[in-house]
Formats: structure tokens, C-alpha cells, sequence
């Protein structure tokens, strides 16, 4: 077995309990010194995990996402790749996370206390999401008006639209 | 704008404790990361559009009320020893110093209050406050990032939250920290025992200075490791629960001691005490693990209560950039150890020899926190 953070014989192997899910790391003499890990009572290995140096470690996780190959999905907007992820294990932008929605799952798995948020929301996100919502329903419905010729309809379904878009919602976003 | 000189002159109030109890508890930081919508994160973005992503933000943090008259330098405008000394001062992170063209910090002219532009995510932003103070210092970021978000489109999900680069940071974005000294559970031996505990609730320790579990001076940070699932407030709440705990435990392991073993201690004063005041040459390690045995001491009446000020104030002072930036010039390693032993002894100059002190009667002043979590 080799170690997890360089190629080298592997001669530690760590066992430990990061939240109810078992992780183990194995590491070769130097990376373990390098880690400080000599006393396995004083150390977090979900600290080691998380630290942001070359993590390719979580064995409950083998990677990240599937491995390549099977995954070819790539981000639309900037472009971060499958392997990206399983080889940095970070996201490259906003719309990545809508890319890989699917393996947000096995992603946060353990990683958290959960994984939904429920903290924070930023001020007008609600009503905000709530319109825009809102207005996709409306358009689709104007388009099936018109295609049917129910012209009286699409006529307020129009109306309702412009009223929708010219609404100003108490908080502005960015 | 701020000259640097003139930010880095003073010692921020959080970091020698003001009027605040900082006795075990010195400082308590609150970070928040935040992205802006569809802009590359600046892991993955070209320099390009990382220059592009600070020119949108930059502005609007030096427009912001608390940043009236800030330090805003562009990372590549800051010479090695200048970004060490902001590291040093936990201004700005390891990381980020490691940066140049296309990234910045903001700092407020208090340093209570400092944003990292492009660290690993668009916006890091950090509160700190001296003493047992996470939710003054997150009150106050909170406030901070509420303006922000009205001028800059910050990347939110509803179901994941805020959209971080590391998805060890999604949700709230919240990493909730403070800084403990612990000598006196070091020096009974229950350091471990104390450490394990925390580990076991989902929070991270790590020793402050020195590698892996190795502490110099005794400097422990406690911190949240989980951003998901949970809201601000509890997150803050929790982790104030389990430090107030841990602090509770120090200052009764320290009354201990001293009930137990007054001599041990007072030959401890004296033996730092003495090598603080007449080193001519002394590297961190030393300093660090004297000093914080100083510290305790002043706590516990060996030396006047300002003593603690001093060492507070030498904590940062003696480390290596704060050196040489002190003298103006690079240092070796072996400059440095006479530099570091000459300003022990100036500062040291006019504290008086340990005395002898009586163990307080029994009355234990700290009694238990209602709810306290098992340790």
C-alpha cells in the first residue's frame, strides 16, 4: 500500500472516527512526521483531511466523484472538468456546483453536520427566487396560449408578466 | 490611504486585551468566505479575471463605513518581510501571503476588522475581538457582509448555501475560532484528555505555534469544523459553550496548582523569570514556552497584572518578520536570537523578581456554565 500523500511505501495507518464515519490514512515515515503524526491522541485527522494540502486520502471516499472516464461532465461556464475535481477537490465557480449537484451527496458525505443550509440567506434571495420562479411559469404558459391561438389569455398572461418584471422587490440583489 | 508602518505601529487592542478577561480566552475570530456569482473562483481563474474579480470588489469594501481610512494594498505592492509581519499578526492567512499580482487585503485601522481579496475564495473576511467574544465579532462581520451583498452578487444556494472553492466551507462560510492558553492543564496533565474531548464534539484543536501536536507557549485554537447544516448562531453558540468550558477548566487547574504545589510553581517563575531577564541569546521555542510560564504567573499574582500585557505584547513582537522589520533590515537566524533576548530584557526591564503567593482560600471563583457539554 502506498502512502496517500506522496508515492512512497506506506508504514502508518491511521484509523479514526470523524463524525460518526470511520476515515483512514495511510502515510509513509516522512509524511507522518511531516503531519505530526506521532501521537494519534492529539491530532485531528478531519483537520489533516481538511487542511488543504494534497488530499487524495479519504478511503471511505475513494474519489471524490466517479473515477474518470465514466465522467465526463465538464462546467459550461468556466470549464472545471470531473478530474478537476477529484484531482483538486475544490470547484472552479458558482456554476459548477449546478454541474455536479448529482455528487454533492457523496461529496459531503460526513463532511458536515448536514447537507442542506440553514443558516444565512442574503436579504430579498426569497421574494427574488419566488418572482423569478414565478415568471418562468408564466412565460411557459404565454408560449402554450399562443401556439393554441388563446389569444385572450397570452393577452393577460402578457399583462401579468409586465407587471412581475417591472415589480421592485423591497430588497434590491446585486 | 494608510501608510503600513502606520498600521503595523501599535499593538491592536485584541491582541494585549484591552480591558476584556483574557486570561485564558485571548482573542476570538469569526471568518466568513464569500464568491461572487459566475466569476471563476481564483484557484481557477486566469490572472486576467482575477485582476478583473479585485476591481469589482476592491472599491466597494474601501466604500464600506467600517473601512473608512483602511489599509487596502495590493499583495504584489507588499515586500516579504511586510507580508510576514501581517501573517504574523493573523491579519491576513499563510496562504494568502503567498499571493501577489491579483490579490489584496483590506484592513481596518483598529485590525479588528480585515478582507482578503482572492484568497482561495473571492472574499475572506475576519473579525477579531479579545477575550470570549464570538458573537461581538460576529455581529459585527455579519454587519459587514450584509453590505456588501447589496452591492456585489454574491454566489448563494438555497440548498448548499454560500458557494465556497473548498466544500469544507459550504453554507455558512463561518469558521468560528479562538485562541487559548492553557498551561496549567499542560503542566497537570490533562491536556490530552481535554483535547480528545473537544476532538470527539466535531471541533478542531491544534496547537498555535509548532508543528502537529507539538504547542509552544501553550497556545491552543479551538475551532468549528462544520459550515453545513447548522446556523450561525448555533455554530457560535456551541462553540462558545465548549471553550467557556475549557476556560473554566484552565483557571481551576491553575487555582489547583497552586493550592498543591506553590513551591513547584514559584521555582518555575524564577527559573523563566530568570532566563527571560538575562538571555543574551534565545530562539522562539524558548521564548515562547518562558513567556507563556510568565504569563501564568502574572494571572496568579507572582508578578503585577500588567505583566500579562507585556507578555502579550511580546508574543508578537519577538516573532521573526516583527524583527526585522522592527531593525529594518533581514536577520539570520543567529541576528535574530540576540534581537529577540534584547527586547525580552527591555520589556522585562522594570518587572520585579516572583513573590511568594497564597494559595486563595477554597471558595472556587469559577463554578460551572448552566448546560455545560461533557468533557
Amino acid at each position: 500500500m502506498n502512502c496517500d500523500f506522496c508515492d512512497q511505501k506506506a508504514t502508518v495507518f491511521l484509523t479514526q472516527l470523524v463524525e460518526g464515519q470511520m476515515k483512514k490514512v495511510c502515510l509513509c515515515e516522512s509524511c507522518a512526521q511531516e503531519k505530526g503524526v506521532t501521537d494519534p491522541t492529539g491530532f485531528s485527522l478531519a483537520d489533516m483531511l481538511m487542511s488543504g494540502t494534497p488530499t487524495s486520502a479519504i478511503v471511505g471516499t475513494p474519489a471524490f466523484i466517479k473515477p474518470r472516464g465514466n465522467n465526463v461532465k465538464k462546467c459550461p461556464n468556466c470549464g472545471f472538468s470531473a478530474d478537476d475535481l477529484n484531482r483538486v477537490r475544490r470547484f472552479g465557480c458558482s456554476e459548477c456546483f449546478e454541474v455536479f449537484r448529482p455528487e454533492m451527496e457523496l461529496i459531503l458525505r460526513g463532511m458536515h453536520q448536514g447537507i442542506h443550509h440553514v443558516g444565512k440567506v442574503p436579504k430579498g434571495y426569497e421574494e427574488i427566487h419566488a418572482r423569478d420562479e414565478k415568471l418562468e411559469e408564466l412565460r411557459g404558459r404565454l408560449e402554450s396560449a399562443i401556439q393554441t391561438e388563446n389569444y385572450e389569455d397570452a393577452a393577460q398572461l402578457r399583462d401579468e408578466i409586465r407587471r412581475l418584471e417591472t415589480f421592485q422587490p423591497s430588497v434590491t440583489l446585486p | 490611504m494608510m501608510r503600513f508602518s502606520t498600521l503595523i505601529r501599535h499593538p491592536a487592542d485584541w491582541m494585549i486585551g484591552g480591558s476584556v478577561d483574557n486570561a485564558v480566552v485571548l482573542t476570538s475570530r469569526i471568518r466568513l468566505a464569500r464568491n461572487l456569482k459566475l466569476v471563476p473562483f481564483p484557484g481557477w481563474a486566469t490572472a486576467e479575471q482575477r485582476r478583473l474579480a479585485m476591481e469589482q470588489m476592491l472599491p466597494v469594501i474601501q466604500d464600506l463605513r467600517q473601512m473608512k481610512d483602511a489599509f487596502a494594498q495590493s499583495l504584489s505592492g507588499l515586500t516579504a518581510v511586510q507580508k510576514q509581519v501581517l501573517v504574523e499578526r493573523h491579519l491576513i492567512s499563510r496562504e494568502h501571503a503567498a499571493r501577489t499580482e491579483g490579490s489584496a487585503a483590506v484592513i481596518e485601522r483598529r485590525q479588528s476588522l480585515s478582507i482578503m481579496v482572492n484568497e482561495e475564495d473571492h472574499l475572506r473576511m475576519q473579525s477579531i475581538r479579545s477575550g470570549l467574544n464570538l458573537r461581538v465579532a460576529f455581529d459585527a462581520l455579519n454587519e459587514v457582509d450584509d453590505e456588501l451583498q447589496q452591492r456585489l452578487p454574491f454566489a448563494f444556494d438555497r440548498k448548499l448555501g454560500y458557494l465556497t472553492t473548498c466544500p469544507t466551507n459550504l453554507g455558512t462560510g463561518l469558521r468560528a475560532s479562538a485562541m487559548l492558553h492553557l498551561p496549567a492543564l499542560v503542566i497537570s496533565d490533562q491536556i490530552g484528555q481535554v483535547l480528545n474531548a473537544i476532538g470527539r464534539m466535531g471541533l478542531a484543536v491544534r496547537g498555535l505555534y509548532g508543528e502537529g501536536t507539538e504547542s509552544l507557549g501553550n497556545l491552543y485554537q479551538i475551532s468549528n469544523q462544520s459550515t453545513l447544516g447548522e446556523a450561525e448562531l448555533k455554530i457560535i453558540e456551541h462553540l462558545e459553550r465548549v471553550i467557556a468550558h475549557v476556560a473554566m477548566h484552565e483557571a481551576n487547574a491553575r487555582l489547583k496548582l497552586l493550592e498543591d504545589e506553590a513551591v513547584m510553581l514559584h521555582d518555575k517563575m524564577g527559573r523563566s523569570f530568570g532566563i527571560l531577564q538575562h538571555a543574551w541569546l534565545i530562539d522562539s521555542k524558548e521564548a515562547l514556552n518562558h513567556l507563556s510560564v510568565l504569563r501564568l504567573g502574572a494571572n496568579l499574582g507572582f508578578f503585577p497584572k500588567e505583566t500579562v500585557r507585556l507578555c502579550d505584547t511580546l508574543l508578537m513582537e519577538i516573532q521573526p518578520a516583527h524583527l526585522q522589520l522592527n531593525v529594518g533590515m533581514k536577520l539570520s537566524p543567529e541576528q535574530r536570537d540576540e534581537r529577540r533576548a534584547q527586547i525580552i530584557r527591555q520589556h522585562l526591564q522594570n518587572v520585579p523578581a516572583p513573590v511568594k503567593v497564597s494559595p486563595q482560600p477554597k471558595n472556587l471563583p469559577f463554578s460551572d456554565p448552566p448546560e455545560t457539554p461533557e468533557l
